[in-house]
């Protein structure tokens, strides 16, 4: 298999696949991850080809998966964990906040923790409650954890072997609405770094910065905007934790506007670290303020009043607008 | 308001019940009130029953063959004086220090310290019943684990005197660093004990928490993943009665060796002021660990004789009469006893095993003393293994403001 094209779901499966293939220390584990394949399918036919004592069914306990996953790790493995839905990840905030992003520095360098937690994230798909969020934030806040989060099938594949090849404890978001989503995914491409942003759609006018399920979106604004003579440039972060400000700062001081959309909520949202720092860096580039779209100061709204919530692209084109306005 | 709670509380208990029992609203009720019934009676103490293999007297107790604690007795069955000897050693060592630690801290050597005191024979017993190959995953107060698991004292003292987080290589000693958050250990221990068993090694893992550790749902998990991978570990609680001032009956409503049941595993409740009896319950536990034969719950009963920490006023929640009816206990007082009454050590021991105690202190007090600060700079050291772009910056940027201090000096 070289270049073949997949579904994203698929990509990070096959690269679970890979990894549980290389290295006997991978583990996964997480609740119906076992014979049921995940309640979005990613692990399907792991546990059948690799076996209950490299995939891991869990009791249904988040803090005990991670609680347990620092203790694998610390024994030498490198559990893949999957908490199975955004809002679920919380009984292991703690776990996760106190013990694994701290044991590096607190052990003076001496322990590592190469755990990956898978998190399916997003609105979108009309779920129920506690299935559509996106705490995102509230994990690139905290100092020992990265974050990341693809935005396509390519990247979830490398981004996954890249993942699982850190000595570091890596949030992995999936984007769940992009799932179902196929592109050509070459499996013995060079991959570019795991924590680099990547310009998806060059563009003179404005720029459009954006991760994970608002990468897709943005792309279309990007469309919609050129049929109306804007040139917009989009950029797939990527990675949360850290982010790659540097490619962010070359495309704003080119387009010297920038918008950043994600779903989560604006407020302390990611986006707000982005525009202070890029209007720290771009200050005398910048011809509009950074403006940011994202969700309300609201819990996440039931599912039929998800459309108002989220970003989409009459909301991001009047961002845009608003920006091209000053 | 009142009838509002009246309402309330059947609905709760049948709901509670739902899953475990069948019958009606009448039916279900009357199996709550059985439950209250029992357990109210095992926690005044009927039900329990607590291993001792030396008596507060300096006794030893030989167990007959057929009682319950002839299956523990036999781990200690053929100690020798010179083990013997060891054990009070290590007690009054670990006394020695912790005394230094707790001077230290009224000195302002040190930020804050976790005294021991009172739980010597819990945590040395435990402590000498792990092998080389075990692994333990302690809280902040298993001074004497350390010690029995070879981590030099003073290497406790930096995260109390506020230069480092744990400043040992956990996987020197087998020895975890010390966790402050409650219970969380516990699950870090059970996945490590997971990975044991994946390796098809026969080594144990032991787990050290406390009462108040026991109403944490991480304390639950933990029991629980253990039982259902039949991981080697085992969670020794050292229930000394007080989580800073919440007394047991603020945490628990059963005995905490009896949870172990509900969870499909042994429990059992040992004297922890008993160096015997702790020392022969977790080898037991260890053993069948090793043998494959999944966790056990090991809740020794002591009591902590000074203070939670060294910021704790416990005048405002306890009576000293309580603490004087544990003094009768003594572990350490009740070691010698025996020791003395066997002629298994002399007065030669005692008074060089006092030098000894007292060179510990004075070796403790110059090294901490002389504890450097750390440079400034490990603010940004370690946090994490491969590196990051903002701790990079963040450090150059905290280099340029400190070098502007020195531009200023300069001029």
């Amino acid at each position: 298999m070289a270049a073949e094209k997949m579904a994203l779901a698929k990509a990070i499966n096959e690269s679970l696949r890979r990894a549980l293939e290389s290295d006997p220390k991978v583990l996964i584990m997480g609740e119906d991850v076992g014979k049921l394949g995940g309640v979005f399918r990613v692990t399907d036919g792991l546990h059948k080809d690799f076996g209950e004592d490299r995939v891991i069914d869990t009791p249904l306990a988040e803090s005990g998966i991670v609680g347990t996953a620092i203790g694998l790790a610390l024994r030498g493995y490198r559990p893949v964990v999957e908490i199975q839905f955004d809002g679920f990840v919380f009984p292991a905030y703690d776990q996760i906040v106190t013990q694994l992003a701290k044991m590096h520095a607190r052990s003076l360098g001496k322990v590592k923790l190469p755990v990956v937690i898978r998190i399916p994230y997003g609105g979108g798909i009309g779920a129920v409650e506690h299935h559509s969020e996106s705490p995102e934030a509230l994990f690139a806040h905290v100092a020992g954890l990265k974050v990341v989060s693809p935005s396509n099938a390519a990247d979830a594949y490398w981004m996954m072997q890249q993942a699982i090849q850190s000595d570091d404890p890596v949030i992995y978001f999936e984007p769940k609405r992009r799932y179902w989503d196929k592109a050509e995914v070459d499996t013995e491409a060079i991959p570019g770094p795991l924590h680099g942003a990547r310009v998806v759609r060059e563009g003179t006018d404005l720029t459009l910065a954006a991760y994970g399920p608002m990468v897709k979106l943005c792309q279309e604004v990007a469309d919609a905007a050129a049929e109306e003579g804007r040139s917009l440039e989009v950029v797939d972060l990527r990675s949360l934790s850290p982010v790659d400000f540097d490619t962010i700062q070359t495309s704003v001081e080119k387009t010297r506007r920038l918008v950043v959309v994600h779903e989560a909520p604006v407020f302390l949202g990611s986006g707000a670290e982005i525009a202070a720092r890029i209007t720290e860096r771009c200050f005398y580039h910048l011809e509009a303020p950074v403006l940011r779209v994202g969700g309300y100061h609201a819990p996440y709204p039931p599912a039929r009043l998800e459309e108002e919530y989220l970003p989409d692209l009459d909301r991001v084109l009047d961002a845009v607008d608003r920006s091209l306005a000053y | 308001m009142t009838e509002s709670t009246a309402a309330r509380k059947p609905r709760r208990s049948a709901g509670s019940k739902a899953a475990g029992t069948t019958g009606g609203k009448a039916g279900t009720t009357g199996a709550k009130r059985t439950t209250r019934k029992t357990s109210t009676t095992a926690a005044k103490g009927s039900e329990t029953e607590l291993v001792q293999l030396l008596t507060p007297e300096g006794e030893r107790i030989e167990p007959a063959a057929d009682s319950a604690y002839a299956e523990y007795a036999r781990y200690v069955a053929d100690i020798t004086p010179d083990e013997l000897r060891g054990l009070y050693r290590d007690m009054v060592l670990t006394r020695r220090f912790d005394a230094e630690a707790t001077a230290l801290q009224r000195q302002g050597e040190l930020g804050l310290w976790a005294s021991l005191l009172g739980q010597e024979a819990a945590q040395i017993g435990s402590g000498r019943a792990t092998r080389e190959d075990d692994y333990v995953f302690p809280t902040y107060r298993e001074h004497g684990v350390a010690w029995c698991r070879g981590v030099d004292p003073t290497n406790l003292l930096g995260m109390f005197r506020g230069v480092n987080n744990g400043g040992w290589d956990p996987n020197g000693n087998n020895f975890h660093l010390y966790t402050i958050v409650i219970g969380s250990q516990a699950l870090h221990a059970t996945g490590y004990a997971m990975g044991v068993a994946k390796d098809g090694a026969d080594s144990g893992v032991i787990a050290y928490f406390g009462d108040g550790a026991s109403s944490q749902g991480d304390v639950s998990e933990a029991f629980n993943f253990a039982a259902v991978y039949n991981a080697p570990v085992v969670f020794f609680c050292q229930n000394n009665q007080w989580a800073i001032s919440e007394s047991n009956e603020k945490q628990t409503r059963v005995p905490l060796y009896q949870r172990a049941q509900g969870f499909g595993f042994p429990g059992v409740r040992v004297d922890g002021n008993d160096v015997l009896a702790s020392l022969a319950v977790t080898r037991w536990a260890l053993d069948r660990a090793r043998r494959g034969e999944g966790p056990a719950l090991i809740e020794a009963y002591t009591y902590r004789m000074g203070a939670h920490t060294t910021s704790d006023d416990p005048s405002r929640y306890r009576h000293d009469d309580e603490r004087a009816a544990w003094e009768a206990k003594d572990p350490i007082l009740r070691l010698r006893r025996f020791l003395e009454s066997a002629h298994h050590a002399d007065e030669g021991f005692f008074a060089e095993l006092e030098a000894e105690s007292e060179a510990l202190g004075k070796r403790v007090r110059e090294v901490v003393r002389a504890m450097p600060d750390p440079d400034r700079f490990a603010i940004f050291e370690n946090v994490y293994a491969d590196g990051h772009a903002l701790v990079d910056e963040e450090r150059a940027q905290f280099a340029a403001y400190q070098a502007s201090f020195a531009e200023v000096e300069g001029v």
